[in-house]
């Protein structure tokens, strides 16, 4: 979340769109409810259900799944056209000034530089003017034809009320009724937030999606405004905190991991440390070494030295181009190329798409080491067969599956101390309820026991580099099972030589005299403490920033972006929700997203970023630098915008005998997956409580449809689509329509997840159904807006 | 002395059903796997061991939009009571002065009666211990000072504990917020058929609780009225009549000879 979930009381209008929140986030939802009642909030639920945000929202409106891009690219439309955005935010904290090299077009659903035969885009037409010095050209009447605001208005002129009628399945009044609502918050005075999840992160042109919501919420002048923001709802309770602690490209504190043509740690800090676009730009990634060499520092003490570049040559390094996210891990799984998997504190079978494919891809595995509380379908993937014969009648034999499994008992979030991260970048420590039970041990007992022996069996046997695990610093009071503690001071960083705590990132230097685990986290825990312990009250702005509550990365920041609720003099937009101001010499209230003592007009308001500003226009992403809407990789109708690319160009898809996608001729419906208040993922199936509130899988299906096909609530029906199928009872609803889509009426099915093959309550995955095809910017599978055949057993 | 009542906002209820397990665990009541019955709601209707269920009520309107309307659904605790009014069990149902009305299991005669009287058709026999069990506003924990335990879980402030008198006044406040917004109909529940209720509601649509699974004009039935006036005057003489009768029975003839020993099922 830009903001957090105490903030989203400050709001004027809540919007929730690929998410429900009032489902899956029920205690965070209070704050929605608070603002509803006390600020008389208006709240808009856009969803392929009416589910139960929608029950107590003051306006629903049902699309079709996998069309969100075109509803909000009707939103920017709509308030370009209607005058409802925020002009002189847009003019002073956006790229809408930039202007735009020659020879950037967008035409027939591509952008310039796609190249057919790498199946991606040459970038290079879509970058700014430049001046001199490598600035940018900008031109602050707007009007250039090649500034960013022009060009984004073009892009979004197609997208009028009733273009995204025909293409999401509302009608065109719903649409508008909802946009008046919405671009109400396009002024000065007046907050609007955005609430999503998976329902959007789950497409395969999700971050373009996300980035949609981006763009309206600064066009209305929404980021950095408290009430504001665009707020990701994670689905985990310390899924923000895996985030920011690294993934397969990703090291702590959203570091890149080292490409392999990045041969050095100096060509590592080129490459990235951008160089400013804009005169005014603080760009703080220019720090980038500072917190690349203390992270090093963290992970070889002192085996990082200058003479060896900190040990930047002990980290792995990727191929130039390659990708391993999820859908190419098992991918190459499947095709033998792996040998072994580490599986702590997740269930790819249940939770990966195509789960035939995630079954059949473990069997090619010589070892897999899984690390739960229960037995996963993950750790016994091999039963499948046997336990649910009518989905995996097809896959390999039991007896016929090589695979090594180790399952060990690991203890579950009440059995240890440590933190989690929320939604709202908190980081809330915890403490431990009860011993785990029998053998089982905490995750990082594991995982030190594991790298303790393998380092023993490499200074015993050698064997090819062993050097990165020799040199890596272990020196915790306890090497066995190092105390959460010990790791939350290495991870927040301290001065080597004086061994004290250090106050906070800025203090990090890239000589090797300071170490530290996460930049990000730094000031987490510092001399003064541990400071994600803290319960303080406080909320001298009344705002509900409570700066004394937990600790809020970065640097204990409760609103991120909030330069930008003032204008270029620092004039709060609106006097009643300010939540810092410019005091003469400093800045007072929340953390400012800011050079604290810098004057309002010294830099521009987005310090992150190379422009110094938000970027409307952004090269970054795979697909283009303006989001347009692609139909799912499976849809039932052609994309009304350019019949000729339907799908997202560069989504990624796989090739294997296991990897099929359906038509609309043979899987005329469309399928999206949920999850339900009842249950935590595919956990809750093993606790009695929640398996009792909702026992059994279902498939919710409109009545019409149902009617269609002679289908009664409580019938048993059959769900395929090209990849597998599942069973279950109908659940038959007057809550989801047939939607007019290309003069096309296109039904739904809702099918909730937490079901499976193990567990007190057992029933399908769904994932037997989904595809592997995923965004090719984040990786995730689409997951929502398959197509599947319905019929009653 | 103040009485205690519940309040449940209906407009801000969720159906998250944190109440539902927040009473489950507090009275201890055994989890039982129930079917599917094509719906989100728990359970299709109270249970012995089920005390507090959130009902799912989904409607169309007139102007083709849906409403789905939940609302936790318990023992009203009646100010004038069916169940205290039907029950032959002298203290097997009473009342307290805080207006609680509870249940002791020890009194109860498992003859059901208080089922027939009770207008909100709440009380449920259990069939293992033949005895008859419903929500007791958690007496228990009211007892020593803190909320019910539904109102401990409701994460979106839906449900208020107080005094009845405060919670009256609360929720006419918030129905006409509720007015305000645009819901003309919005009012309170607290039907004047059983002298009122410690179980409170707002409703957007005041006029129409059944559409939030309520009773419209619930009463105390006429033969339980009954019951209370002449005919328990004279279910009395002949109760005390068959009781001086077997007295004198049992001193004319003594003890009735049994034969081996047949337990109750345990």
């Amino acid at each position: 979340m830009t903001n957090g979930w105490t903030d989203v009381a400050n709001t004027d209008v809540v919007l929730v769109m690929g998410g429900n929140p009032a489902e899956n986030h029920p205690v965070g939802f209070r704050f929605v409810m608070e603002a509803k009642r006390h600020r008389k909030a208006k709240l808009i639920c856009v969803d392929p259900r009416f589910n139960r945000t929608a029950a107590v929202s003051d306006r629903y409106v049902q699309i079709r799944s996998g069309t969100d891009i075109a509803f909000l690219g009707g939103l920017l439309n709509y308030a370009l056209s209607h005058d409802r955005f925020h002009a002189d935010y847009v003019r002073e904290h956006t790229n809408a000034s930039f202007i735009v090299k020659e020879g950037f077009s967008f035409a027939d659903g591509y952008f310039s530089g796609w190249d057919e035969d790498r199946q991606r885009y040459d970038k290079s037409t879509w970058e700014y003017e430049r001046v001199a010095d490598g600035y940018a050209r900008i031109d602050k009447t707007l009007e250039h034809p090649r500034c960013v605001f022009q060009l984004l208005k073009k892009h979004y002129t197609r997208y009028t009320p009733e273009q995204v009628a025909s293409i999401s399945g509302c009608t065109a009044e719903e649409f508008e009724q909802a946009a008046e609502v919405i671009c109400s918050t396009g002024r000065a005075g007046r907050s609007g937030t955005i609430l999503y999840a998976l329902g959007w992160t789950q497409h395969s042109h999700s971050v373009q999606l996300i980035h949609t919501a981006a763009m309206l919420q600064l066009m209305l002048g929404n980021i950095g405004m408290p009430g504001g923001g665009v707020n990701a709802q994670r689905g985990h309770s310390n899924i923000q905190g895996a985030t920011d602690l690294g993934a397969w490209n990703m090291l702590p504190g959203y570091l890149k991991v080292p490409r392999a043509n990045w041969t050095s740690l100096a060509e590592y800090n080129r490459a990235n440390s951008p160089k400013p676009l804009r005169p005014n730009s603080l760009n703080y990634w220019g720090n980038t070494p500072k917190f690349m060499v203390s992270l090093l520092r963290a992970y070889y003490g002192e085996n990082a030295t200058h003479r060896n570049q900190f040990g930047y040559d002990y980290l792995p390094k990727i191929a130039e181009g390659a990708t391993h996210s999820w859908g190419y891990l098992f991918d190459e799984m499947y095709a033998g190329k792996k040998e072994g998997l580490i599986s702590f504190g997740m269930n790819p079978v249940a939770g990966g798409p195509n789960s035939i494919k995630m079954i059949e891809a473990l069997g090619k595995l010589k070892w897999l080491i899984v690390a739960e509380n229960f037995e996963t379908e993950t750790a016994a993937f091999w039963k499948a067969k046997e336990l649910q014969e009518k989905y995996y009648g097809e896959v390999t034999d039991p007896e016929n599956v090589q695979t090594e499994v180790f399952l060990l008992p690991a203890s579950c979030f009440a059995e240890k101390d440590g933190t989690f991260v929320n939604s709202s970048r908190w980081l809330q420590w915890k403490y431990k309820a009860v011993d785990a039970p029998g053998n089982a041990m905490d995750d990082q007992e594991i995982i030190s026991r594991l790298f303790l022996k393998l380092r023993e069996l490499y200074e015993k046997e050698g064997g090819a580099s062993p050097e990165p695990l020799l040199a890596m610093d272990w020196s915790y009071a306890n090497p066995v099972s190092p105390s959460l503690t010990e790791v939350a001071r290495e991870i927040s960083g301290k001065d080597v030589r004086s061994g004290r705590q250090v106050p906070g990132f800025g203090a990090l230097k890239d000589d090797g005299s300071t170490l530290c685990g996460n930049w990000l986290y730094s000031g987490s825990f510092t001399e003064a403490g541990n400071q994600m312990e803290r319960q303080g009250q406080s909320d001298p702005t009344g705002l509900g920033l409570y700066a004394d509550w937990a600790w809020s990365w970065p640097a204990n920041r409760r609103v991120l972006y909030n330069r930008a609720s003032a204008d270029a003099d620092g004039k709060p937009w609106d006097e009643t929700r300010a939540p810092v101001r410019w005091k003469g010499n400093r800045w007072v209230g929340d953390v400012p997203d800011y050079k604290a003592d810098a004057p309002p007009e010294a830099n521009g308001a987005f310090i992150m970023l190379a422009e110094g500003v938000a970027k409307l226009f952004a090269p970054d992403f795979a697909e283009g630098p303006f989001p347009e809407h692609y139909e799912p990789a499976e849809s039932p109708v052609e994309n009304l915008l350019h019949p000729n690319v339907g799908d997202n160009p560069a989504a990624l898809k796989f090739s294997s005998d296991l990897d099929p996608l359906g038509n609309a001729e043979q899987y005329p419906y469309v399928a999206i997956t949920y999850r339900l208040t009842e249950h935590f993922h595919f956990w809750t199936k093993h606790v009695s409580a929640t398996s009792e509130l909702q026992s059994t899988f279902f498939v919710e299906l409109p009545q019409a449809l149902a009617d269609e096909k002679g289908i009664a609530s409580g019938d048993r029906v059959r769900v395929t689509s090209a990849r597998g199928s599942v069973e279950g009872p109908a659940l038959v609803t007057k809550r989801m329509r047939g939607l007019q889509v290309a003069g096309k009426t296109i039904y739904q099915v809702g099918l909730p997840i937490h079901w499976g093959f193990l567990g007190r309550v057992k029933g399908p995955l769904v994932n037997n159904l989904t595809p592997s095809v995923m965004d090719p910017n984040s990786g995730t599978p689409e997951y929502k807006g398959f197509l599947v055949n319905l019929e009653k057993v | 002395m103040h009485t205690v009542a519940k309040l449940v906002d209906t407009s801000t209820c969720i159906g998250c059903k944190a109440c539902e397990v927040a009473c489950q665990e507090w009275n201890d009541q055994d989890f039982t796997i129930s079917g599917f019955d094509g719906s989100y709601q728990t359970l299709p209707d109270l249970e012995h061991n089920f005390w507090n269920l959130i009902k799912f009520n989904e409607l169309s309107r007139e102007d083709g939009q849906m409403t789905w309307n939940m609302a936790k659904y318990q023992c009203m605790h009646c100010v004038d009571p069916g169940c205290l009014r039907s029950c032959p069990a002298p203290g097997a149902i009473f009342q307290q002065k805080d207006g609680i009305v509870d249940f002791n299991h020890d009194l109860c005669i498992g003859c059901g009666y208080c089922i027939t009287g009770c207008p909100f058709d709440v009380p449920r026999l259990s069939p293992n211990s033949k005895k008859v069990y419903k929500c007791s506003l958690c007496s228990d924990r009211t007892a020593v000072g803190l909320e019910p335990a539904c109102i401990k879980a409701c994460p979106t402030n839906c449900l208020t504990f107080g005094t009845r008198e405060d919670l009256i006044q609360i929720a006419n406040a918030r129905a006409g917020e509720l007015k305000q917004d645009g819901h003309a109909g919005a009012g309170i529940y607290n039907p004047e058929g059983v002298g009122g209720t410690h179980v409170l509601y707002v409703l957007k649509d005041a006029a129409d609780p059944e559409s939030y699974g309520l009773p419209k004009a619930p009463k105390i039935p006429w033969t339980v009225s009954l019951w209370q006036g002449p005919v328990k005057w004279l279910g009395n003489l002949v109760f005390t009549g068959g009781i001086l009768g077997a007295f004198f029975h049992y001193l004319r003839y003594g003890p009735k000879p049994t034969g081996d020993e047949e337990g109750i099922d345990a």
